[in-house]
């Protein structure tokens, strides 16, 4: 039942403007991978070529060996739950979920089964004579999941889930979203903005921007290991420094910004190439009031409380840094420090040219 | 704040009811008249000017005319709108801005340049019969209505339903029936409704379409009270208000009237 999916470098456009460019994912039968991007990103675009909303201008795409590339819709056999639930307002919740069953040519009685014992999955049985209309944000998008999966479709797809839900409700249905598509294992592809939601539930996230594909990993990898700037501020790098090396002493290497210099050390970092930027989260940059550290002077701007730590704006001579000092020292603005990159919180990437 | 509204509010209500019903009461009173003239108060009570309007056998085959062309009339422009409508809407981003303008011309043309532009352009010389320029006239004018109001109705159906529905395998065109169309049934009716009425209100196009042997209820009326003064006008006038309200009240009892007023 559970299937791959593979698209294969597919481009698309809205007239002449290219809103895909060569795209290739691969998603493994069983496998929950999350498109994530601001609007504009090309994950719904996405979503909607492989429904077969709009068709490519190149490329394929492949679910378990069947080419739907130009296969219409409704042929395509996906399961799709949609942002703003699109249940059907002259139905009730039970005829809802029946829907797909209907057009798969399967008698009342045993439509009228299965959806009832997808509803009991979704804990909504009891409602299954209601009209749409009558049931709350949280409990459409259950309807909207039981019609999605009573067809026991090979690929489910969703579109933005849950976000018309309010925060509590959405924390509560990824992970029911999360255990429906464990237990059943089907192969799904989420589209989300929210970063959270996508590292929490997914196997593997794809990050976009503008069309184009900029890392495809574990939550894991991408959250500690991003491979651009564009997903190391997307994943919250907000220091990104760039280095030239002027010295390089066996492991240790020298390097230089603005007039600053680094020492690092290869075993902690990895190789470092003669120019490259050294990016982290704001927990990466120590906060040290010794002189003798090895780090960047800095002068303290404003503090903010986080509740883990306190957050400082710093001014140093290569820019506005971020940086997050202990709780037991409040520092205050003005004062004169040495930011400290820790290496198992920093990462090093290659230089994309000037910005 | 009490619920209750404020006298005043009554008075201008009344007022405006009165307003509204007066001319209406006047034309049922004249034709209620047993005079041989139009007059109000009506002097002695009498229907007989009601059998007389099925003893003018032009009002017997203008009142035929009138239905036949409003019914089928309504039904070529909901043919035509429906689509037109849904396409406009689904496809908004991707039609030119004009398209759905040039649905809306007939009203912004004045109807009677409407009416001769009809008439020149096929009434005469292309061998059209009368019955069917009336037809396409009358479908082209209340094409407008029909495409907004059921564009009204769709610019607040989520087509999302629909692609929810394509997804779950049923195809595109079967999709349109059993779940787009149910959903702006009320736009359909209410667009039936006004079409209807508007069609069989209509003296600007008729007046150029119309011809030897074929004419429609208003045309007649007009033509009657240029020969005639008795109150067969008035109680034609009175057929026609109790076949409005008879079409609204079927419709009320079905339907209810509600969704006119969303």
């Amino acid at each position: 039942m559970t299937q791959p999916l593979d698209l294969q470098a597919v481009s698309a456009h809205y007239g002449t403007t290219k809103v895909l460019e060569d795209l290739s994912l691969s998603v493994q039968a069983g496998e929950l991978v999350s498109l994530l991007g601001a609007s504009g990103c090309g994950k719904t675009t996405t979503l909607r070529l492989i429904a077969g909303f709009l068709s490519p201008t190149t490329g394929s795409i492949q679910l378990g060996g069947r080419d739907l590339t130009r296969l219409p819709t409704h042929r395509r056999d996906i399961g799709l739950v949609f942002q703003n639930y699109a249940l059907f307002p002259h139905l009730s919740v039970l005829d809802n979920v029946a829907f797909g069953l209907k057009q798969r040519g399967l008698g009342a009685s045993e439509r009228r089964k299965r959806a009832m014992a997808m509803l009991e999955r979704v804990g909504l049985a009891a409602l299954a004579d209601r009209a749409p209309g009558a049931l709350s944000g949280g409990q459409k998008q259950r309807v909207a999941l039981a019609r999605a999966l009573v067809i026991e479709p090979p690929l489910l797809m969703f579109d933005e889930p849950l976000s018309n839900l309010d925060a509590k409700l959405r924390v509560d249905m990824r992970v029911e979203i999360r255990q429906l598509q464990r237990s059943n294992g089907t192969t799904s592809v989420y589209v989300t903005h929210d970063q959270e939601e996508a590292f929490s539930i997914s196997d593997r996230v794809a990050i976009m921007n503008a069309g184009r594909l900029m890392q495809f990993d574990r939550p894991e990898v991408l959250y500690r290991r991003p491979a651009n700037t564009f997903v190391a501020r997307f994943v919250g790098f907000e220091n990104i420094i760039p280095l030239k090396v002027i010295a390089r002493d066996g492991d240790m290497v020298t390097a230089e910004t603005a007039g600053l210099t680094l020492r690092l050390s290869q075993a902690a970092y990895g190789a470092i190439p003669d120019s490259f930027l050294l990016a982290t989260r704001p927990d990466g940059l120590m906060v040290s009031t010794d002189p003798a550290a090895e780090g960047l002077p800095a002068q303290l701007g404003l503090r903010t409380y986080l509740g883990r730590a306190y957050q400082y704006q710093c001014e140093t001579q290569a820019g506005h840094l971020v940086a997050n000092g202990s709780l037991t020292t409040p520092l205050e603005a003005g004062t004169g420090v040495k930011l400290v990159p820790m290496p198992e919180q920093c990462t090093i990437l290659a230089s994309e040219g000037a910005r | 704040m009490s619920d209750r509204p404020h006298p005043l509010l009554i008075v201008v209500a009344a007022l405006v009811y009165l307003f509204l019903m007066l001319p209406l009461v006047i034309v049922v009173g004249a034709a209620l008249s047993d005079t041989t003239y139009l007059t109000f108060p009506p002097q002695g009570l009498s229907l007989r000017w009601f059998e007389n309007i099925f003893e003018i056998s032009a009002f017997r085959r203008t009142i035929v005319t009138s239905l036949q062309i409003a019914f089928m009339g309504t039904l070529l422009a909901l043919l035509i709108g429906i689509p037109a409508a849904y396409a406009l809407n689904r496809f908004r981003v991707e039609l030119p801005k004009w398209l759905g303008t040039l649905f809306v011309l007939p009203i912004l043309v004045p109807e009677i340049v409407f009416g001769f532009a009809l008439l020149k352009s096929f009434a005469v010389g292309t061998g059209v019969p009368i019955f069917g320029a009336l037809l396409i006239g009358h479908t082209l004018l209340v094409l407008p209505y029909v495409v907004r109001v059921i564009s009204a109705s769709l610019a607040s159906f989520d087509f999302s339903i629909e692609e929810a529905a394509i997804s779950l395998g049923s195809a595109p065109v079967k999709t349109f029936f059993t779940i787009v169309l149910p959903n702006v049934r009320a736009g359909v009716i209410a667009a039936f409704i006004l079409a209807f009425i508007t069609s069989l209100n209509d003296v600007s196009v008729s007046l150029f379409l119309t011809g030897p042997g074929i004419s429609t209820l208003p045309i007649q009326i007009l033509a009657h009270v240029e020969q005639f003064f008795d109150p067969t006008v008035a109680s034609v006038s009175v057929l026609l208000m109790f076949l409005t309200v008879a079409v609204m009240a079927v419709v009320e009892r079905t339907l209810g009237l509600t969704f006119l007023a969303k």
